[in-house]
Order: structure tokens, then C-alpha cells, then sequence
């Protein structure tokens, strides 16, 4: 949905009269600030199937023709899908998985044409064939499968904690009676607090971002959501940030692929199982997540559940 | 059509913080408004000046913008509060500008002869106003006040967008439950239609009692 | 509006000289106040650390000014679709309002109160959501039923409040109601309507920046993209600081420009015969 340039005149007059405001103030260095955080380690680079073949599946024949997949992603979570705003390239977990499967698929990963979409269209995205498949934070249950196939899961996440790493109050969510919980309104974390530990003030907001925020100014004393997602913040600022406690809930983070689609399906699983057998699953993680210095864990197996 | 009957403690929730959301930011619109008001007519050039240019930036600013400087700004500075009070206060300026502006107009019907009859009895300036001018004023002033607090109410809701407690807001944990989301928001447009009829119907009794015969 | 001529000078006389003292010290006084605020809160963002390199030098790159420009541009381009659509409905609706067909009249009246009672985000997210509609033309309908509805009322009173000599002349020379209504009525009546429809447009410019809550990739949304990033320190002030005049600047034109346009009407003979009020918010209230 990107505009390359504002196509009506008006829109060009403020474009430049913008664009002389700030080269009056800077000069415009080239391509975007430098990121903070461990610096990205070095990136597996994913051989590519030659002579791969799946003329079953409607989507692979589609992207095969297009010569890339597009792929479905989330671009505010450091570490597992985060969209550089300057060069708006997808660095992350998430982002490594989809390439991986890519090139499986015998498709160059580098070609992939990366998505955000909000989590509350995922399950459309992939229904209306916006997108190939979608790999972000994609947690498995039973009323997603009715609307869309999971491949994997490839990760398995569980509920954690943030906080600041000053605090010493906070060890799991036993300690959180009476203390301001930060997560995305309505999400499932939001609801198991909620329901599990009444006594914690629930405060919501829109993105996890903005909880990550209110946590940095005082406005709140944890954060909770997956613990993947802390993860990540976590190591961008481990001088600020800390995650705490054992994961409190199992969520499986599956790759959406349209539902009718079991050929793809099947050959997703067949990609990330061979993935980590040779290790590119390993290398992707340490490159990314890995950063945080939480050693990766064992994938979890994939559940190839029968064709519908 | 179970949305509402299984939800009802939600969408309860969601109404009644439209409602505080509403009642507390009007009445800080109001006061507020009232104030910017009576800055823009007074005879003190630097009062009036501070008073127009509130008005200008205010109603020249997205509420969305607002609310982000508002609700991601002012934490900056070591403040710590719940987002009601910083929702609040984001509705309550912004709409403060628009009273303000409503409120001028009002000072402005009445006729000039009413502020000199005053002065003539010897009556400062804050009485020519407090005690003549404005009783006269409020009652051509609560048509627009009352559609200005009706928009406000409706612009509660980018409030249910950033966080969940307003009526908007209950879509998203519904939603996550997995509820006709279609029907969900009947209920949610059901409740503000309650809520601005309600206002407007408090604005028609004041009109009636009050108002202006026209 | 007539009211104007005697503007607040029915507050106050012409001050004496020991008024005009005194009035002079309490400019003097309340100016002090207001730039010691200024200073107080200067204060706080330099303590705060707000204007740190880190914070600020994101703005000298490249991508960042693309990022914002490409922002900027969506906005504008979400603003323009949105107010052609509206003023499109706009006139449709009128027309129904104004049909002599009952049935037609009633359906556009229910519309019309329907939308301008909704709050215009309830739209959006409704046709976002619950329709699975992409950002943008989620936006762009949720824009253009409320503001095309609120038009709809500012054409119909901009119509009807034309003097009715004029409608009763074009009718004596035989002419149908359409050529009244094309040839007489909504000529005149377009140009007293101006700005009170440039005014709308600035609602309709604001509310752009609703898109942002449903991840349209707007100004307001690359502003934030940057200023919740880890990596730039969070450059939170900085970006309203940069955003907001941007935002405020451009209100601000398209309300100054409804201003001159309705200021060279009152001089103008050619809209003599018509007198139309600013579109208000939404309203239920009878009797306006």
C-alpha cells in the first residue's frame, strides 16, 4: 500500500516544501540510522531447491509464475518481524522462517515481497489470496483451523513477563496483586490475566509497542504477552528490560496458509522439518532471538495433522 | 442476537466508560471553554491573544494527534496516571476550543445597550460579564453547546481505539472470542445512538426552559 | 453572524488613561506567566533529555525523510479521494432530501441522521473489521458517509435558504424543477455554501489521521513507526514535535482559505440571496 510519490500537486507542493524544511536542518545522509541492540549476527544464507516441483497447490503455481511469494508478516516486533522504517526491509525470526520455506519451495528467498498485516486480518489475507503465507507470532488453536491450514508449528512460545530491569518485585504472575499490567486489548494474554489473576490492574492498548513504552516511563510495571515478543525487546535495551518467570501458557506459532491449500501445507511441513534437521532452523534463531543470549530451545514437532 | 446476552457485563462496562469518559471531559470542556472564552473578549490584548491562539491550535489539530501527544507525551515528563485521566484531558481541550468558540458567538447576540446599562450601575468588568452578559448569553448558546458536547461523546471513541475500556473498545475482546463481529457492532452503534439521544434530549429540555424563543 | 459589528464592545468602554495603565500591567504580567510556562516546560524537555542527538539524528537520514514524505503523501491521498467521494454523496443525498418523492425523502433523511449520529471511527472499524475491508478504502468510506452526510444538510439549508423570489421567478418562466434547481437555485446557492464546505473539508483533513488506528500507513503512522523504535532511543517529543506543525499547518491553511473565501462573499453581490451557517458537528437537536 505504499505511495512511491504524492500524484496530486498540492501533495507536491507540501512534499517539497517539507523536504526543504529538513535538508534545510540536515543534509540527508543515505539509508537509515544505525540499530541499537547486539548487532544482527550473521544470517544463514538459505540454498535454494532446484527443479522443485508442486503443480498441486494453486499457490505455489501462482507464485512460481510470479517468480516470488508474498508473504504475510508483522512489522513491530523486534527480533521476529520488524519493518526497518527508513529502508522498509523485514528483518527477524519470523522473517527467517519465511525464507527459509521459500527457498525450499525452490523460490529465492531474497525475492519474497514482505506484507504487514494487523493480526486481525490474518485469517482474511490469507482467505482472499493477499498473500501466499503468512509467518508472524501466529499462534495455532482450533477456531483458527477452521478458517485457514497451519503449517509447523516451528516455535513454541508461552506467556512471560517484561519488566524493568530494576525491578525486584515481579518473578511470575503470582506477583503481580495489585501492580499495573500492560497487553494488546482483547488478545488472549489479556483475557488468561484477567481471568487467572484478578487482583493485577489490567491496562490495554493497540500494539505492544505502546505497552513497551508505558513501561519505560512508569506508566506500568510489567508487560505480558508471548514471551518470544518480550524476548525480543528485551534484547534491544537489555540494560532497560528484563523478561521474568517461567512461561505460564503453551502457544504453538504455526505458518498461515490458506485452508483448501493441503499440498502447500504438506510441503511447508516438509521444509521446516528438513530446516532443522540441517540446521538453518539453529543458525536463524542464534542470528536473531539467539541475540537475547536465551539459548534456543528444541523445536517443537511439527503436527501434521490430515488433509480437510 | 446471544452477542448481548452473553456479553453484557462487557458491553455494560464499555457504556458506562463512555459515559464517565463523556461526563468528565465535558465538564472540563466546559470549564475550560468557558474560560478560553472570557480570555478572547477580555480588554487585556495578551489575554485575548493566549485565547485565539488555543482556539486556532486546537481545532486545527487531528484528535488522533492529540491523543498520541497527549497519552505518549506527557508520561515523558514523569507523569503518572491512568489513561482516563489522560483521555479526559485530551477530549476535554480539544473540545474546549469548540465551547470556547460557541460561547463567543453566544457574548456576541447579546446587545451592546445590556454591557452599558451595566457599567452605568458602576459594575466591573468579570460582574458586566458574570452577572449580565453571560445568564443572556447561555440561553442562545445551548443549541451549538449541546452539538458540540454530542461531539464529543462521538469522539470518546478513538479513546476505545487506543485503549479498551469504552464502548468501541469492547470489539476487540469479543472479537477474540470469537463472536459475530457483524452483531457486535449493531450493539456498540445501539449504545452511542443511547448516548447522543440522551445528551440531545438534556439539550432539548434546556432549550425548551431557557432557551432563546425563536 | 450579524452580531459581529458591535463585537465585544459591549463588554467594556473605551478604557481612560488610569485603565489603560492598569491594563498594560496585567499584559505585562500575564505575558511573564506565559513565558515562564515556556520556560518551565523547556526545562522539563531538556531535563528529560528530549533533545539528545540520538533522539533527533534519525531525522537526518534519507529513509526517514522518505518515510515521512510517503506518509504524508498517503494522507493527502486518502484526504482527496474522501473529500470527492463526500461531496459526490453529498449532493445525492441532498437531491433526496429535496425530492418531492416521499419515500425518497425519508430514506435519505434516515440515512443522513443515521451517519452524522454514528461517531465516524465506528465506521471505519466496522467496515474495517467486521466487512474485512484493506486500510485505505476502509478510511475513505467511513470519511465519506459522515462528512457526505454532513454536507448533505449544509447543501440542503445552503438551497433552502435561498430567497424564495428566486424559485418562484425561475418557476414563472416555466421552467421544470430540475432547471430550477441546476439553473437558479444551486448555482447561487454553491457559492454562499463555500465555506462552510471548505470548513467541512478540514474536518474531513483531521479525520484522516483516524486512519492510523486501522494501520493505514499514514503520517501519524510513520511518525509513530519511528518514535516507538527501541533503536532511536524512542524519539517520542521529537516526532510530535516535527508531526504536529506539519498536521496543524496544513488545518490551518484550508481554514484560513474558508475564512477569505466567506469574507470576499460578504462583499459580493452574486450571493446576496442566500445566508448559510457553518456546518456544526452532528446534531439531533431539532429547531436549527
Amino acid at each position: 500500500m505504499l505511495v512511491k510519490k504524492p500524484t496530486m500537486p498540492i501533495a507536491r507542493l507540501i512534499a517539497a516544501l517539507v523536504l526543504s524544511a529538513l535538508a534545510a536542518t540536515a543534509c540527508g545522509k543515505d539509508g537509515s540510522p544505525p540499530t541499537k541492540g547486539p548487532a544482527a549476527g550473521k544470517l544463514p544464507e538459505y540454498r535454494v531447491a532446484t527443479g522443485f516441483q508442486l503443480p498441486e497447490s494453486g499457490t505455489w503455481r501462482k507464485a512460481k509464475s510470479r517468480g516470488r511469494f508474498i508473504v504475510g508478516a508483522k512489522e513491530d516486533q523486534p527480533y521476529l518481524g520488524e519493518k526497518d522504517p527508513a529502508t522498509g526491509t523485514y528483518s527477524g525470526f519470523d522473517i527467517e522462517i519465511a525464507k527459509m520455506i521459500s527457498a525450499s519451495l525452490g523460490l529465492d528467498p531474497r525475492r519474497i515481497e514482505f506484507r504487514t498485516i494487523a493480526s486481525a486480518n490474518r485469517e482474511t489475507a490469507l482467505q482472499n489470496g493477499q498473500i501466499d503465507y503468512y509467518v508472524g507470532t501466529y499462534t495455532i488453536n482450533d477456531n483458527r483451523k477452521k478458517l485457514v491450514g497451519f503449517g509447523g508449528p516451528y516455535y513454541m512460545a508461552g506467556q512471560g513477563l517484561l519488566v524493568r530491569h530494576d525491578e525486584e518485585d515481579i518473578k511470575g504472575p503470582q506477583d503481580l496483586d495489585g501492580k499495573r499490567v500492560c497487553s494488546a486489548a482483547g488478545s488472549t494474554p489479556f483475557q488468561r490475566i484477567q481471568q487467572d489473576y484478578p487482583k493485577a490492574t489490567l491496562v490495554a492498548y493497540d500494539t505492544y509497542s505502546v505497552c513497551v513504552d508505558n513501561l519505560l516511563t512508569y506508566q506500568v510495571d510489567a508487560v505480558t504477552t508471548d514471551d518470544a515478543i518480550l524476548i525480543g525487546y528485551a534484547a534491544k535495551v537489555p540494560d532497560e528490560l528484563k523478561v521474568v518467570g517461567k512461561p505460564f501458557s503453551e502457544e504453538p506459532y504455526g505458518i498461515g496458509v490458506p485452508r483448501s491449500d493441503n499440498a502447500l501445507r504438506f510441503a511447508v511441513d516438509d521444509a521446516l522439518a528438513a530446516r532443522e534437521k540441517n540446521g538453518d532452523w539453529q543458525k536463524a534463531y542464534d542470528a536473531t532471538l539467539g541475540l537475547s543470549g536465551v539459548p534456543a530451545p528444541k523445536p517443537p514437532a511439527i503436527d501434521r495433522y490430515p488433509a480437510n | 442476537m446471544n452477542v448481548l446476552t452473553d456479553n453484557f457485563s462487557t458491553f455494560g462496562d464499555g457504556f458506562l466508560g463512555t459515559v464517565e469518559l463523556t461526563v468528565y471531559a465535558s465538564l472540563l470542556a466546559l470549564v475550560l471553554g468557558f474560560l478560553m472564552a472570557s480570555f478572547r473578549v477580555a480588554p487585556v490584548g495578551s489575554f485575548r491573544a493566549f485565547g485565539t491562539v488555543w482556539v486556532t491550535v486546537l481545532r486545527n489539530t487531528p484528535l488522533t494527534l492529540l491523543f498520541f501527544a497527549v497519552l505518549l507525551g506527557l508520561p515523558r515528563f514523569g507523569l503518572v496516571l491512568p489513561f482516563k485521566v489522560f483521555a479526559v484531558l485530551a477530549l476535554g481541550c480539544y473540545t474546549s476550543a469548540f465551547i470556547c468558540e460557541a460561547l463567543r458567538s453566544g457574548i456576541n447576540t447579546v446587545p451592546k445597550g445590556q454591557g452599558e446599562a451595566a457599567r452605568s450601575l458602576g459594575m466591573s468588568f468579570g460582574q458586566t460579564l458574570s452577572m449580565v452578559i453571560l445568564p443572556q448569553a447561555f440561553r442562545s448558546v445551548i443549541a451549538p453547546v449541546g452539538s458540540n458536547l454530542i461531539a464529543l461523546a462521538k469522539n470518546s471513541a478513538i479513546a476505545g481505539a487506543f485503549s479498551v475500556t469504552e464502548l468501541l473498545g469492547t470489539y476487540k475482546t469479543l472479537n477474540e472470542l470469537g463472536y459475530n463481529i457483524i452483531w457486535t457492532f449493531v450493539w456498540i452503534a445501539l449504545g452511542y445512538l443511547i448516548i447522543t439521544l440522551a445528551i440531545s434530549a438534556i439539550f432539548n429540555i434546556l432549550e425548551q426552559r431557557w432557551g432563546v424563543a425563536r | 453572524m450579524k452580531a459581529l459589528a458591535h463585537d465585544s464592545t459591549a463588554l467594556y468602554d473605551i478604557p481612560g488613561p488610569k485603565t489603560v495603565r492598569r491594563h498594560k500591567l496585567y499584559g505585562v504580567l500575564s505575558t511573564l506567566a506565559v513565558l515562564a510556562l515556556v520556560a518551565w516546560i523547556l526545562y522539563l524537555l531538556f531535563d528529560t533529555e528530549q533533545f539528545t542527538a540520538t533522539k533527533w539524528s534519525p531525522f537526518e537520514y534519507e529513509g526517514i525523510q522518505e518515510l515521512l514524505l510517503r506518509g504524508l503523501g498517503n494522507t493527502l491521498k486518502a484526504f482527496a479521494i474522501s473529500a470527492v467521494l463526500a461531496l459526490a454523496l453529498g449532493g445525492l443525498l441532498a437531491m433526496g432530501r429535496l425530492s418531492d418523492h416521499r419515500p425518497v425523502r425519508w430514506v435519505a433523511t434516515l440515512l443522513v441522521e443515521f451517519f452524522r449520529a454514528m461517531p465516524v471511527l465506528v465506521m471505519i472499524f466496522f467496515v474495517f473489521v467486521a466487512l474485512k475491508v484493506q486500510p485505505l478504502p476502509a478510511l475513505v468510506v467511513g470519511l465519506t458517509l459522515y462528512n457526505g452526510s454532513v454536507l448533505a444538510e449544509v447543501f440542503r439549508s445552503g438551497v433552502n435558504s435561498m430567497e424564495r423570489g428566486q424559485k418562484e421567478a425561475a418557476y414563472a418562466l416555466g421552467m421544470r424543477k430540475t432547471q430550477v434547481m441546476s439553473h437558479v437555485l444551486v448555482p447561487q446557492a454553491l457559492r454562499a455554501m463555500l465555506p462552510a464546505i471548505i470548513s467541512q473539508l478540514v474536518v474531513a483533513l483531521k479525520d484522516t489521521s483516524l486512519g492510523f488506528l486501522i494501520t493505514y500507513e499514514e503520517f501519524l503512522h510513520a511518525g509513530k513507526l519511528i518514535a516507538s523504535n527501541l533503536d532511536y532511543d524512542l524519539p517520542f517529543i521529537p516526532v510530535v514535535m516535527v508531526i504536529s506543525p506539519i498536521y496543524i499547518g496544513m488545518c490551518m491553511l484550508l481554514s484560513w482559505f474558508a475564512q477569505w473565501v466567506s469574507k470576499r462573499q460578504r462583499r459580493s453581490p452574486k450571493t446576496e440571496a442566500a445566508e448559510v451557517a457553518p456546518a456544526e458537528p452532528g446534531t439531533l437537536l431539532p429547531g436549527r
